[in-house]
C-alpha cells in the first residue's frame, strides 16, 4: 500500500483545495494582522476623536443641539473674526517660541556644566539631582509653587525689595504688563530638564578624538564648542526643539491654574481660549474649530519633525 | 432515579431564578448623580437614601458621586447623549443650558399630580416658566470680620452700610504690616467672584441686574456698586493681586490674618477654625447703600435638585425629590451639610454646629436669598464677561459706566443665543 493511498502524502492541489485562502494571500495578510491591534487602537483613540471634532467644527451647536445642522466653515469664520482669538494666537506663539529658546539655552548650559570634568563629581551629582527637580513636578504643583513665589506678598518680591531692585509689590500674575512674561518664565523653569538630559546624553556621545584633534590644530574652547559640540548636538537639538514646540503650544494646566487666561486677556492662549468656548460658553462647535486650528499648526511642526527624522 | 433528581434540582434553580428576576423587574433602580456625598460626613447621604428605600419598598437608589467639576462634566455628557441619571444634583449656573437642551424635566405636572404645595420651597428655579430645580441646601455668603484686626484698628461694630464698610476697611489697612481691609478675588479661572464679591453688593441693597428677565447692567445700582468697589481699590484697602486671586486665596488670606473682611460662604467656617483656631472672627449681613432699610439680599450657592427628562421613572424620581425636600429630612440633611434648608418649614439643628451658624441663620431669616445668576443662560460665561470688564475698570482702561455698558452689550449677545 503506497503512502499516497493511505493519505499520508498530501499533494499541493489538495492543500489549495482545503485552505480558504492561498499561501500567497496569507503571506500578504499576515503582516497586516500584526499591525491590526495598533491600527485598531489608533483608529479608536486618535482617528475617531479627530474626525468627530472635525465634524463638530462644521456643525451648528454640536453636542448642545439634538438637531445640529451642517454649516460649513461658519464656525471658523466666527472665531477668525474674534480679536481675542488672534490675541491668543500671538500670545501662544510668544509663549511657545520664548519657552523653546530658553529651554534650549538653559538646558544646554546646564548640560555643559554637568558634562565638564572641571567640576568635582560629587558636586556634579548633587547638581544633576537639583537641576532635574522641576521635571519631577506635575503641572498643578508647578502652578502652586509659582503662584506662591510670585504672589505680591511672596518670596520673589521680598528678595527684590530687600535688594532694592523694586520698591513696590509687583503683581506678577495680576498685572497685564507682567503676567505673560511671568507665565513664560514659570514654563521655562518647568521644561528645561528635558533638554538638559537629552543634550547631556548627546555630549557624552561626542568622540573625544574630535576635541583632541581640534586642540592639536590650535582651536580654543569657544571654537571647539562652535565647530564640534553644536554640529554634533544639532540632530538632538532640532528633534527636541520641534517636539517642545508642539507640546508647549498645547500647554493648558499651567496657564489655567495660574492666571486662567487673565488678567483681561493678557495670558489667553489657544488652549484656554478653546476650553472657555467649550466648557464656559458651551460653544462646542466653535471650540472644535479652534481645536482643529491648533491641530493644523501642530501637524505643520510634526511634518518638519518627521522630515528631519527621515533625513537622519 | 438520578435523572429525576437532576430534573428537580434544575427546576428549583429555574424557579428561584424566575422569582428573583421577577422581583428585580418589580424593583425600580434610581440613579442619583450629585457632588454632595463627598462633601458630607461619611455615609450621611447613603444613610438618608437607605431610609428612603425602607419607606419606599421597590425603589433602590444608586448614588453616583464625584467632585463638583467632574460631576458637571458627567452631567453635560449625559445630557448630550441622553444618558443622564434619573435624579440630578444641579448648580444654578447649569440649569438654563440643561433645561434648554431638554435634559431636565419640568416638575410642575409632578407637583400637581402629587398635590404638592410649592410655597414650602424657598426658591423654585424656573426656566421659561417651568419649574426645573429646587434648591435643597443653600450656602449663604455673609461678611466675615477679623475681630482682632477690627479691635486693633478701632472698629467697634460690624459695618452695616457701604460708608461704614469703607471706613472700617480703611482703618484695618496697614500696608507696612501687609494687612488690608478687604479681599476681592477676580481670577478668570473661576469667575465666581463676580457673583459672590461684586454683584452681591447690588442684591444686598435690594437692587437688581435684570429687568423683566433681561440684562439691565447699566442701571444706577450696578454702576454705583462698580464705582464703590473701584473707590475701595483707589483707597488702597483691597489686598493686592486681585486679578489672579481665587476663592481659596481669599480664605487663606483671611485665615492668616492678612485681611480684615471678606465675603465668603458659611461652609468655610469649620475650615477657618481648623486652619487657625486662634482667629477670632464674626459675621454680619452684607452692607447696603446708606439709608436702605428693606430686606437684604444674601448671595448664596446651592445644592439644587432636578429630574432627568429621559428617565423612565419620573414618578419614582419625584418621590425621592419630595422626600429630600420634606421638612424633617431637609432639616436633617442641611444640619449635616452646615447649610440652610430649601424647605421653609425645615428646622435645622445647629446645636452641634459652630455658634456662628445660629447667628447666620438669624441673618438668613431676616433677609432673602439673592443670586440672579441662578437659572441664567451660560451663567459662568456671563460672569466671565463681566469679570473682564471689571478688570479693565480696575486697570484704568475704562470707567464703571463703560464697564457696565460693555457688560450689557456682551450679555445681550449671550442672552440671544
Amino acid at each position: 500500500m503506497s503512502l499516497a493511498n493511505e493519505g499520508l502524502i498530501v499533494t499541493p492541489t489538495k492543500v489549495r483545495k482545503r485552505g480558504m485562502i492561498s499561501y500567497k494571500t496569507r503571506k500578504r495578510l499576515i503582516p497586516l494582522f500584526y499591525v491590526a491591534p495598533a491600527t485598531f487602537l489608533f483608529c479608536l483613540l486618535m482617528l475617531f476623536p479627530m474626525i468627530t471634532v472635525l465634524r463638530y467644527s462644521l456643525m451648528d451647536g454640536a453636542i448642545m443641539k439634538k438637531d445640529a445642522a451642517f454649516v460649513g466653515l461658519r464656525n471658523y469664520v466666527t472665531i477668525f473674526a474674534d480679536p481675542v482669538f488672534w490675541q491668543s494666537v500671538g500670545q501662544t506663539l510668544y509663549f511657545t517660541v520664548m519657552s523653546v529658546i530658553f529651554h534650549l539655552l538653559i538646558g544646554l548650559a546646564f548640560a555643559l556644566l554637568l558634562n565638564t570634568q572641571r567640576v568635582h563629581p560629587v558636586i556634579r551629582s548633587i547638581l544633576r539631582v537639583l537641576y532635574i527637580l522641576p521635571w519631577l513636578f506635575t503641572a498643578v504643583i508647578i502652578a502652586i509653587i509659582w503662584r506662591l513665589l510670585l504672589d505680591p506678598n511672596g518670596v520673589v518680591n521680598s528678595i527684590l525689595m530687600a535688594l532694592h531692585i523694586v520698591n513696590f509689590k509687583v503683581e506678577w500674575f495680576s498685572s497685564t504688563k507682567t503676567a505673560l512674561h511671568a507665565l513664560t518664565f514659570a514654563n521655562i523653569w518647568a521644561g528645561y530638564p528635558l533638554y538638559m538630559v537629552s543634550l547631556l546624553a548627546g555630549l557624552q556621545g561626542i568622540p573625544k578624538d574630535l576635541y583632541e584633534a581640534a586642540g592639536i590644530d590650535g582651536a580654543n574652547e569657544f571654537q571647539k564648542f562652535r565647530y564640534i559640540t553644536i554640529p554634533q548636538l544639532m540632530p538632538i537639538i532640532i528633534s527636541i526643539a520641534l517636539l517642545d514646540f508642539i507640546w508647549t503650544m498645547q500647554v493648558f494646566p499651567l496657564v489655567w491654574m495660574t492666571t486662567g487666561g487673565g488678567p483681561i486677556h493678557a495670558t489667553e492662549v489657544l488652549s484656554t481660549y478653546t476650553y472657555k468656548l467649550a466648557f464656559s460658553s458651551y460653544e462646542f462647535s466653535q471650540a472644535s474649530a479652534s481645536a482643529i486650528f491648533i491641530l493644523i499648526i501642530s501637524m505643520g511642526a510634526t511634518y518638519f519633525y518627521i522630515k528631519h527624522q527621515k533625513a537622519r | 432515579m438520578n435523572v429525576s433528581k437532576y430534573i428537580v434540582a434544575a427546576s428549583s434553580a429555574v424557579a428561584v431564578w424566575v422569582l428573583s428576576a421577577t422581583c428585580a423587574f418589580a424593583e425600580t433602580n434610581l440613579e442619583f448623580i450629585q457632588w454632595w456625598e463627598p462633601e458630607m460626613p461619611a455615609g450621611a447621604l447613603r444613610g438618608i437614601m437607605d431610609e428612603f428605600e425602607a419607606k419606599n419598598p421597590g425603589i433602590k437608589v444608586t448614588l453616583v458621586s464625584g467632585p463638583y467639576s467632574a460631576t458637571h462634566d458627567q452631567i453635560v455628557v449625559g445630557a448630550a447623549s441622553g444618558t443622564l441619571s434619573d435624579v440630578v444634583g444641579l448648580d444654578g449656573a447649569w440649569v438654563n443650558g440643561l433645561a434648554k437642551q431638554g435634559a431636565i424635566a419640568s416638575m410642575d405636572s409632578l407637583m400637581a399630580d402629587a398635590k404638592y404645595d410649592p410655597s414650602q420651597i424657598a426658591d423654585i428655579i424656573k426656566v421659561n416658566g417651568q419649574s426645573v430645580m429646587f434648591p435643597l441646601a443653600s450656602f449663604v455668603y455673609p461678611v466675615f470680620v477679623n475681630l482682632d484686626l477690627a479691635k486693633a484698628a478701632g472698629v467697634d461694630k460690624m459695618p452695616t452700610t457701604r460708608t461704614e464698610f469703607a471706613a472700617a476697611a480703611k482703618k484695618m489697612t496697614n500696608t507696612d504690616k501687609n494687612e488690608y481691609g478687604w479681599v476681592l478675588p477676580l481670577s478668570l479661572q473661576n469667575p465666581g467672584g463676580i457673583q459672590n464679591d461684586v454683584m452681591s453688593w447690588v442684591w444686598a441693597s435690594g437692587a437688581s441686574m435684570l429687568k423683566d428677565g433681561k440684562p439691565d447692567v447699566e442701571n444706577s445700582a450696578v454702576v454705583g456698586t462698580l464705582e464703590y468697589i473701584k473707590s475701595l481699590q483707589d483707597a488702597g484697602v483691597i489686598s493686592p493681586g486681585i486679578f489672579a486671586k481665587k476663592e481659596q486665596d481669599k480664605v487663606e488670606e483671611f485665615v492668616n490674618g492678612r485681611v480684615g473682611m471678606m465675603i465668603d460662604s458659611l461652609a468655610h467656617i469649620n475650615l477657618i477654625r481648623q486652619r487657625n483656631p486662634d482667629l477670632k472672627f464674626g459675621i454680619s449681613a452684607l452692607p447696603a447703600v446708606d439709608g436702605y432699610s428693606g430686606k437684604r439680599g444674601l448671595p448664596y450657592a446651592s445644592w439644587g435638585i432636578g429630574i432627568s427628562n429621559s428617565t423612565e421613572h419620573k414618578a419614582e424620581a419625584w418621590k425621592l425629590v419630595e422626600y429630600l425636600m420634606s421638612p424633617e429630612v431637609n432639616g436633617r440633611l442641611v444640619s449635616l451639610a452646615n447649610a440652610f434648608p430649601g424647605n421653609v418649614h425645615a428646622k435645622p439643628d445647629f446645636s452641634k454646629s459652630d455658634p456662628l451658624f445660629e447667628e447666620a441663620f438669624k441673618i438668613y431669616q431676616s433677609g432673602h436669598l439673592a443670586n440672579e445668576f441662578v437659572g441664567l443662560p451660560v451663567a459662568e460665561d456671563l460672569m466671565r464677561d463681566m469679570n473682564v470688564e471689571v478688570q479693565k475698570m480696575f486697570d484704568g482702561q475704562q470707567t464703571a459706566k463703560d464697564a457696565a455698558a460693555n457688560t450689557q452689550k456682551q450679555w445681550l449677545v449671550d442672552f440671544a443665543k
